[in-house]
């Protein structure tokens, strides 16, 4: 469609069928509206992200007038008497996504090598399947799963035994009451693993087996033709992946306000209850009066905004192999080319 | 055909019923509908409430979203929909202005209930200090003997009280923060009343269902839930001590006497909590629909006050069965009295004839045989 249009433009030649056939005015102006249409529908999205960048950033002026950059610092979160900071929220995002992110990378390169060098054929398959099906159940049902089965889980098993052989750190100090920073990050590592296992599935996949076959040939054993022949390869891919599960675990927010424990309290124990920037938004943005709270809140949400953002445009830059700000290899074909010779 | 041409052709069939269904708009024959938005407590009730007067009534249509007080007071004062639900009042600096005068009219109470899972307690009492101390963190484990004094039936173990609140900004905890910075001076400095405060203690769950279920999990355990959702789900609920000294356990009929026997008779922003009624549950509240008299379209606000004066007649009938405490009934012959006041006062205010118009336009034809003695308006 595109050729058509762009050899119409300049028509000099009339013995080609294509301009014959847009020589009919008609059809001229049915293409002219098809492309305003095409035109319209790609600048949407671009436009409400802009509009709601505007939206967000005016909304919080009140409470960045008024506190400044101390937002970001002050630990005090009280809406009653109009005193806000984001520092327990900022601390409880960083540490829940940092550590669902940990849990996931380690589960996640693990399932993905197993998927594509170990496994049999018969159960490859299905489990990709089933994988992908975990990425579609909601939010809110993981968020009930977790406060029904994992955290009793968590209670009765797993927190006794770390307190048993791991209690000297302070990562396991203080009562467990289920609710708390491990039981969030559980939760978000499981939803962020689907999408973190397929990519690392379809980069494996597209390291040419030549070198792992020139490993084998040097006579390697299967596991060290991986760690020579194929992880080298995939290694800045890889901190892209680990960057777009990052991405995913700081936006979620329902699952992890229903198992965090929401105290804005900022403490190294794992097992003591916190609070995230997303959680802080779904649970307080529908009641909130006061004109600060509210812009506080808008605050919050532009942060969150920012932060995903850059996160994921990190996450892109890695996994498609970029140079940050090397715009020459945008084009994937060269890139390609380097790739296989 | 080409695959686009046949898309085309089915979508365009298939907008053909919805723009049958729009001409009614413009021929007057769909009924006004009335945009509300505020509380999820009241929705229940209200949702029952609409579907039964559009019953006797059915030239007007409601439509509620139950978003939050917060919310629906804002839009209310955006002038986005014609009246809110809000399980806390608006103070005055919100509500006095040129184009605002809003109205606080109440339609049932419900109250906060304080659920806890000890084994082998059923029974359990608690007065203004160890409440308050409970969630100011002061009392810390359950065989502190200022508990133990006011149970001595009780055992009591040698537990940690886990303080559980809610999470998200709501009704209920308004009710029960307004409570304790009435029966605690401490509290009122540290935490005060609100939507969301700052808690000084305890774990934070989202909703009366999360607060509940984490109750059910933790041994030891103390929180406070909405009524209604207590009794529906059979939990252990404590007996508060009320300001003449007697305890009182929750129930629809202790949270109806916590009314006050007299009140002014204009603003019904009254405060049920720490009432000194005889049997008088003390953490109780209201729930008020808010109209805005000055701004919203004078045959809207008659439909509404129409709608108001049925709910608070007959239609308290729903409101025992569905768990909330109604009003006491001379409290609702004064509100009837004051929606009389301001539906005459409506429909004689002179206003120019093009907003009289505007008006008539955006409420439709039908509103003529449900309003009236606002037929004048269409003579002139």
């Amino acid at each position: 469609m595109g050729r058509m249009l762009f050899s119409s433009q300049h028509n000099t030649a009339n013995n080609d069928p294509f301009e014959r056939a847009l020589a009919n005015r008609g059809q001229k102006f049915k293409e002219n509206i098809f492309t305003l249409l095409v035109y319209c529908c790609a600048f949407t999205l671009p436009t409400l992200l802009v509009f709601a960048a505007y939206e967000l950033t005016t909304k919080c002026m009140p409470t960045v007038s008024k506190f400044g950059i101390s937002f970001l610092f002050n630990h005090d979160w009280n809406p009653v008497s109009g005193h806000f900071g984001a520092l327990p929220f900022l601390y409880g995002t960083a540490m829940s996504s940092g550590l669902s992110l940990l849990i996931a990378s380690f589960l996640g390169l693990g399932t993905a090598l197993f998927l594509t060098e170990f496994s049999p054929r018969w159960i490859q398959k299905p489990l990709i399947i089933l994988i992908q099906i975990i990425s579609a159940i909601p939010s809110v049902v993981w968020g009930l799963w977790a406060l029904f089965e994992l955290i009793p889980w968590l209670q009765k098993y797993v927190v006794p035994f770390l307190k048993d052989h791991l209690g000297f750190l302070p990562f396991f100090q203080g009562n467990f009451y289920g609710v708390s920073m491990l039981s969030g990050s559980l939760v978000v590592a499981i939803m962020i693993l689907p999408i973190m296992i397929s990519v690392t599935i379809e980069m494996i996949k597209s390291v040419p087996s030549i070198y792992k076959e020139a490993v084998f040939a040097l006579g390697s054993t299967h596991w060290e033709s991986i760690r020579i022949g194929v992880l080298p390869f995939i290694k800045k891919g890889l901190l892209g992946v680990a960057i777009l599960g990052l991405g995913r675990a700081i936006g979620e927010a329902m699952a992890v306000t229903m198992v965090i424990g929401n105290k804005p309290e900022i403490s190294l124990s794992l097992l003591s209850p916190a609070y995230t920037l997303s959680s802080v938004l779904a649970n307080e943005f529908a009641e909130s009066t006061s004109e600060l709270h509210i812009s506080a809140l808008y605050e919050i949400a532009l942060l969150l905004g920012a932060i995903t953002i850059v996160v994921n445009l990190l996450a892109q830059l890695f996994i498609h192999g970029l140079e940050p700000l090397d715009f020459t290899k945008l084009f994937g074909k060269e890139n390609q080319k380097k790739n296989l010779s | 055909m080409s695959f686009f041409q046949k898309l085309t052709f089915f979508l365009g069939v298939l907008t053909i019923p919805y723009l049958l269904g729009m001409s009614g708009l413009f021929f007057g024959h769909s009924p006004p509908i009335l945009n509300g938005a505020g509380g999820s407590f009241p929705y229940p009730l209200y949702s029952k409430w609409y579907f039964e007067y559009t019953k006797i009534d059915p030239s007007v249509r409601f439509n509620y979203q139950p978003i939050g007080s917060g919310g629906g007071i804002h839009q209310l004062l955006s002038h986005t929909i014609d009246f809110a639900g809000s399980d806390s009042p608006i103070p005055d600096s919100l509500i006095t202005g040129s184009s605002r005068e809003v109205i606080h009219i109440p339609t049932v109470a419900g109250a906060v209930v304080i659920a806890y899972n000890l084994a082998n307690v059923p029974l359990l009492n608690l007065n203004k200090e160890t409440l308050s101390g409970i969630f100011l963190g002061e009392i810390t484990r359950w065989n502190d003997p200022r508990i133990v004094f006011l149970n001595p039936q009780a055992t009591l173990p040698d537990l940690p009280i886990v303080v559980i609140h809610r999470s998200d900004g709501s009704g209920t905890t308004y009710i029960f923060t307004e409570y304790l910075s009435k029966i605690s001076q401490r509290w009122a400095i540290l935490a005060g009343k609100g939507t969301s405060v700052r808690w000084q203690i305890g774990i934070g769950a989202k909703g009366n269902a999360g607060v509940a279920a984490a109750i059910k999990t933790i041994n030891g355990s103390i929180g406070y839930i909405e009524l209604a959702y207590a009794l529906q789900n059979g939990f252990p609920m404590a007996a508060i001590q009320n300001q003449i000294g007697q305890y009182v356990a929750p129930s629809m009929e202790s949270v109806t006497k916590a009314f006050p026997r007299s009140f002014d008779h204009k603003d019904f922003r009254i405060s049920l909590t720490d009432s000194a009624e005889e049997g008088a549950y003390p953490i109780a509240g209201l729930t008020w629909i808010l109209l805005n008299i000055n701004s919203t379209p004078p045959l809207r606000l008659e439909c509404l006050i129409k709608f108001l004066s049925w709910a608070l007649t007959d239609g308290q009938t729903y409101v025992l069965p569905m768990d909330y405490a109604p009003l006491p009934s001379s409290l609702r012959q004064n509100v009837l009295h004051l929606l009389e006041e301001v539906r005459r006062k409506n429909s004689l205010s002179a206003f120019p004839w093009s907003q009289r118009r505007s008006c008539w336009l955006l409420v439709g034809k039908e509103c003529k045989i449900s309003c009236p003695n606002l037929a004048i308006f269409k003579n002139k």
